[in-house]
């Protein structure tokens, strides 16, 4: 398990977790992605500034971290480019319709011991796996 | 301003962690989910870690009445386990599975030039418009109580 790298995990967890608590104490907010994007057209004149500029960081951050001389992580696609158009819609659609994604479910919302949050959380790792385990190592794409 | 301050501080902390945890990779997330071959545990580390800091967090925030720059925190409500949130669920594991990109990732995998990421980004929004669609069709179907 040479892939293993649970230090600069842990590391790069806990800067997730400071942005979410600097979203939460700073301007009350949850640091869900899907959340932040998905209300982002429907959002009110005062609530949209913070959400384009979260968003913008987040973008942004990757150049940020490449100029402080980061070492950068394999970002290539690896699976079938087939997979691409149904994975993005069904992460868009169930994102919205499940009020959430991996920061919004699996970190904020088990942060904040949300009963929502832990079902959501334990399907969505559970649908994964199977889809993995679906389209690896039986269908061999 | 100071808001806008916040969330952009924010946000690059978000994209730094993603990319410092590597969770920016697709290969990285479909190795993790990969509980059947080469499993990679580290993105479990990365939810402890994220855990860890945003509980501590959180319990601060409980302490505190409200945020420094806004009246109130802007939880989401305890709502029940409905249908929605299963089925939604359900949808946004089977897309993470297929390509190891949930919203996150993707939108940090952009500015780098991933031409693939940017796709994969497009049909996310498609989704989310789509999802915007049935809201609207349901609402029209039975009148919202």
């Amino acid at each position: 398990m040479d892939h293993f790298t649970p230090i600069s995990a842990a590391i790069g967890g806990m800067l997730i977790g400071l942005s979410a608590v600097m979203l939460w104490l700073g301007i009350g907010r949850i640091a869900g992605i899907s959340g932040i994007l998905g209300y982002l057209p429907t959002a009110g004149a005062g609530d949209r500034a913070w959400r384009v500029a979260f968003l913008f960081g987040l973008i942004v951050a990757p150049l940020v971290y490449r100029a402080a001389g980061g070492v950068m992580p394999p970002m290539a696609v690896t699976s079938s480019s087939a997979y691409l158009i149904p994975g993005g819609l069904l992460v868009g659609f169930g994102t919205r319709l499940g009020s959430g994604c991996t920061s919004g479910h699996a970190v904020c919302g088990i942060a904040r011991f949300s009963r929502r949050s832990q079902v959501a959380t334990l399907i969505f790792m559970v649908c994964g796996f199977a889809t993995v385990c679906i389209t690896r190592h039986l269908l061999g794409g | 301003m100071s808001r806008t301050l916040v969330a952009l501080v924010a946000g690059l902390l978000f994209g730094l962690g993603l990319m410092v945890s590597q969770m920016v990779s697709p290969a990285k997330v479909l190795g993790f989910l990969d509980l059947t071959g080469d499993w990679d545990p580290s993105l479990i580390f990365v939810i402890l870690g994220a855990l860890l800091v945003a509980a501590a967090g959180y319990r601060l925030g409980a302490l505190r009445g409200a945020p420094v720059y806004a009246s109130a925190y802007s939880a989401p409500g305890r709502g029940s386990i409905d249908r929605r949130l299963m089925i939604g669920a359900v949808l946004f594991g089977i897309g993470w599975g297929l390509v190891g990109y949930c919203p996150g990732p993707v939108l940090a995998s952009v500015a780098l030039g991933n031409s693939t990421a940017l796709l994969f980004l497009v049909w996310m929004l498609v989704g989310m418009i789509a999802f915007r669609g049935f809201e609207w069709l349901i609402s029209r179907r039975e009148p919202k109580t």
